[in-house]
């Protein structure tokens, strides 16, 4: 009687195997390759398919790696070589910690002074918006908080099921998180022709469409958008909130590229600022949960897991049952919420760290400004290829028209149109891009998605090795350049 | 208006409520960090603000967390992770060869040579072969393939995806999972949020909490009328009960497992946890492969570790491990799927278990110092262990089984029926109104047995053995002190 697949949990075997990690086995698989001398035409697989800037050659934070290597090993606060502010920086967070250990538990919901520290953030950020600390919840990661998320919105055994309304395209783990959760996705299309807007007839479209087919509890919503890269302005944001108070939808607002807004003159505002000046018959009783990760700020510390959630209008009694589900985790890894404190309250101009800590973050952001740019206008010059401008964020999404032939050899390989090119990319060029599929887009629309939070010479190199790739791969159709858009 | 007025305002309009919410998650419970943990944070905050009580400080022995106790950081393995955080510092001649060798091979194996990347999801490759290489050593030899090892966020998150990957079925054909009564309550709590079905077998609380075959027997026959068991969990060294179980025990249990096709998932986060002569940690994979090929090739076997027990203590890191033994190709697949949505544990954590397993060898720098702080801590707990057991045993109406190991003592204590009538009527478990009364009157925190299970109709407690020697008498003689009024007061 060992265990066998029909062991396993049914929604687990439903969720279909990640392109994105399948590529990433191969490419494993190509690296040990070329360890062992295969020839290639490329030494190094590139890989853009998701966000992990220092994998990719953007290099990590200096004053937060000095501070937490303090916080590790506090015998550096007496080291004189280290400065100043680090040294007390490090103390502080020290002191935070249960036991002043780094390496003691925290409350399950985060160490109390660093979801104070981020209630300051937040109040900041929306110009005096009141936050209260009890109602922000440290994990480890936004995929982790979200998780937790589902947990509660997800319908109860015997109910009707429960469904969210998800973006078209969504962040390509999304899919797996809500299935896990057993929560129906029902889309609502983003208008690539307006550069990824949300669009209000859409969202009641699909308003309708959920009700029809499970008990539409919330509605997720990226800004900016991943992958697309499209930020709201506050009209639409305020469309969006008037829609959920209307259809009594809880909002689930991944902001957590917030950070990173690099479109000129673009201005990203927090759906809770617009919601507070909404005034009270939107600030009294709509509720939300925003996202923020340690992940995908300028520093791009993915390795040590932390994010959080901010509930916003959440009864304290269901509050009290989030924390017995983060309970279970005990708590969030401290190097992480550390961090996030670092991420949010950044050295100040009188101190010596200010210098470097700023010079560092800026050029991160101009270098993924420049890419982002270069990649659209690269993009947007290759055949058949249509990139909108992605002013946040880290990813572009270029749409990629493709042959009929190729959706016919894609279809007798059983995998999606975009897949297969992807497949042939990563083998032919050793580059790896995630397919638009992985992100909702089906049914005859193929894109790609490039992360663009890398190294500019690491982005050039998977540029120049893609255009071959593409210019070659559709050469190699009798159509030529002339390509049938289903 | 503030924030605070807003939360928890009527109801109007509100989509998630108590009542619309997943209701299941209403029934879950972790009795660890419950209503006493939040009532010994509200007496916690009411002291700074200059209340008036009979104590001056919250003893918070509710949960394993050493460092909270004062137990130090082992050296070595900071400064090998202070080196990960920050590899400038391997040109600092403050940190010794042996450390920096360590995180320069650590960093080799990360992305981007850190470990702000993300790693592959199961883990960093280097760091799994390393684990595969300590477990080899551990059991004298048994091949270990670092393909079978999980590199997750503490043990807690590998427990969870392990019953995540295997609850399906409905009603009769729901899975069920085989725990201790007492357990550690993430197991209950998790099958509670996973819908799985839990089957209690009960250890034998006057054979020093051993497992007795014919109760799994007994527990499974049961089981089978209303569920489809496919696992059995089983905790050694045991929380909160603390004993060792023996080589025949384990046999027995493996043996069990085999005839009744059943997955074994073994607990051994406090595996250098052992104090008691004559006790020693026997690991299931090595008994499983000592039992031979009719056992060795069949039998389904998860085992569990942690960094945050120990003599590391090092909680706070989330760092763990699980190795899976003879798993379906197709079963590990899905399993390796699932861990991929939570993108990768953390790396921080993931070095802290390689320093673990790699720890220093003769002849290395920081052997020595190394070598004896991990004796004294393990020595120390050792001590406090025997100091418990023999403090409690001389408190009438105690009666607490040897610490043989982990870091808990589980007393069984007798209640008045007074008493229990009294929390009864007030709907609480009798165990629960007794630590809450303790906490008010002594400031001392614990969990009560109810939390953990127990028999019916007895009582107990979990007490940690990790506060400092001195702290911890007085709190023994705090609790002799509170259990001889208690008594008085519902005589």
């Amino acid at each position: 009687m060992r265990t066998t697949l029909l062991d396993v949990n049914p929604r687990l075997k439903a969720i279909g195997e990640s392109p994105c990690n399948a590529l990433r086995a191969r490419a494993l698989h190509i690296t040990q390759e070329l360890a062992q001398g295969v020839p290639k035409t490329f030494s190094r697989v590139v890989d853009l398919c998701s966000f992990d800037p220092q994998r990719e050659g953007v290099p990590p934070n200096t004053f937060l790696q000095q501070v937490l290597a303090v916080c590790l090993y506090p015998e550096l606060l007496s080291d004189e070589k280290c400065a100043l502010d680090v040294r007390q920086r490090a103390r502080r967070l020290i002191q935070s910690c249960e036991g002043s250990s780094v390496g003691c538990y925290t409350p399950s919901s985060g160490l109390v002074y660093i979801q104070h520290r981020i209630a300051e953030f937040i109040t900041r950020r929306d110009a005096g918006v009141p936050t209260d600390a009890h109602s922000i919840f440290i994990c480890s990661g936004f995929w982790r908080t979200l998780t937790m998320m589902t947990k509660l919105l997800s319908s109860s055994e015997g109910e009707p099921q429960n469904g969210v309304l998800v973006p078209l395209p969504y962040p390509h783990t999304l899919a797996m998180v809500l299935g896990l959760a057993g929560i129906r996705s029902v889309p609502y299309r983003l208008r690539e022709d307006a550069g990824w807007a949300m669009d209000l007839e859409e969202l009641q479209r699909a308003i309708r469409t959920a009700r029809g087919c499970c008990r539409p509890m919330a509605i997720f919503i990226s800004n900016p958008g991943n992958p697309t890269g499209h930020v709201q302005n506050r009209k639409s944001i305020e469309e969006v909130i008037k829609f959920a108070a209307a259809e009594k939808l809880f909002l689930l607002v991944n902001e957590v590229d917030q950070h990173s807004v690099h479109g000129s003159g673009i201005q990203w505002v927090s759906y809770k600022k617009v919601l507070f000046d909404m005034g009270p018959k939107y600030w009294d009783r709509v509720q939300m949960a925003s996202f923020h990760s340690l992940s995908n700020g300028l520093m791009g510390e993915c390795g040590l897991r932390a994010g959080y959630m901010e509930l916003v209008n959440v009864d304290k009694e269901v509050m009290i049952f989030a924390e017995t589900l983060v309970n279970m985790d005990i708590s969030s890894p401290v190097p992480g919420q550390l961090a996030l404190d670092i991420l949010l309250n950044p050295p100040q101009p009188s101190e010596p760290s200010y210098d470097l800590y700023t010079q560092e973050i800026l050029t991160n952001l101009a270098t993924l400004t420049e890419n982002a740019l270069r990649a659209q206008d690269f993009l947007n010059s290759l055949p058949g290829m249509s990139c909108q401008p992605a002013v946040g964020g880290f990813y572009v999404y270029p749409r990629v028209d493709l042959p009929a032939e190729v959706l016919e050899r894609a279809k007798a390989a059983g995998v999606e149109a975009d897949v297969l090119y992807c497949q042939e990319l990563l083998e032919e060029q050793g580059v790896c891009v995630g397919a638009g599929s992985e992100n909702g887009n089906t049914g005859g629309e193929y894109h790609l998605r490039l992360c663009v939070g890398v190294s500019s010479v690491v982005l050039e190199e998977a540029l120049e090795r893609l255009s071959a790739f593409h210019l070659r791969f559709l050469d190699s159709y009798s159509c030529g350049p002339h390509l049938e858009t289903p | 208006m503030s924030q605070k007025e807003v939360n928890g305002s009527s109801h109007r309009g509100k989509v998630l409520t108590l009542e619309t919410m997943n209701q299941n998650v209403r029934q879950v419970e972790y009795a660890v960090r419950g209503p006493m943990v939040l009532r010994a944070v509200q007496i916690e905050e009411e002291l700074k603000k200059g209340v008036k009580k009979p104590f001056t400080e919250v003893i918070k022995a509710n949960v394993g967390d050493a460092h909270a106790m004062g137990q130090k950081p082992i050296t070595f393995i900071r400064q090998v992770l202070a080196l990960c955080a920050y590899p400038a510092l391997l040109e600092d001649d403050k940190f010794p060869e042996d450390a920096k060798l360590r995180a320069r091979r650590i960093l080799d194996g990360c992305g981007g040579q850190s470990i702000g990347a993300y790693s592959a999801s199961q883990g960093v490759e280097c760091i799994r072969k390393d684990v595969a290489s300590y477990i080899e050593k551990r059991d004298g030899g048994i091949p270990s393939n670092h393909e079978n090892i999980y590199l997750s966020t503490g043990a807690s998150d590998a427990i969870v995806t392990m019953l995540k990957l295997l609850i399906c079925g409905e009603g009769r054909t729901r899975t069920g999972v085989m725990i201790s009564i007492p357990q550690y309550p993430l197991y209950s709590a998790a099958l509670t949020e996973l819908q799985g079905v839990q089957i209690n077998y009960y250890l034998d609380e006057d054979k020093c909490w051993g497992l007795d075959v014919g109760e799994l027997r007994r527990s499974l026959t049961a089981a089978r009328e209303h569920c489809n068991p496919r696992a059995l969990c089983i905790i050694n060294p045991g929380n909160p009960t603390g004993q060792v179980q023996s080589r025949q025990c384990i046999e027995d249990v493996i043996r069990f497992a085999k005839e009744e096709g059943l997955l074994l998932m073994a607990d051994e986060v406090y595996q250098d946890n052992v104090y008691a002569e004559g006790c020693v940690f026997h690991s299931f994979k090595k008994v499983l492969f000592e039992m031979g090929p009719e056992f060795s090739s069949v039998v389904e076997l998860v085992s569990f570790h942690s960094t945050s027990k120990c003599y590391m203590g090092e909680c706070g890191f989330r760092g763990g491990y699980m190795e899976v033994v003879n798993l379906d190709p197709e079963v590990k697949a899905q399993l390796t799927k699932l861990v991929s949505v939570r993108l990768c544990s953390p790396v921080s954590g993931q070095a802290l278990m390689d320093v673990v397993v790699n720890p220093p060898q003769p002849g290395e720098p920081s052997y020595a110092t190394f070598t004896q702080e991990r004796a004294a801590v393990l020595a120390d707990l050792a001590e406090k262990a025997k100091l418990t057991e023999e403090s409690f045993n001389n408190v009438p109406g105690f009666h607490c089984n040897p610490v043989q190991g982990a870091m808990y003592t589980f007393p069984r204590i007798t209640i008045p029926q007074k008493a229990i009538d009294q929390a009864k009527a007030a709907g609480q478990a009798p165990d629960q109104m007794y630590c809450m009364k303790l906490l008010e009157t002594t400031g001392i925190c614990l969990v009560p047995g109810s939390g953990f299970g127990q028999r019916e109709g007895t009582f107990h407690f979990r007490m940690t053995i990790l506060p400092p020697k001195e702290k911890l008498k007085y709190v023994l003689e705090k609790i002799a002190e509170f259990n001889a009024q208690f008594l008085q007061d519902y005589s």
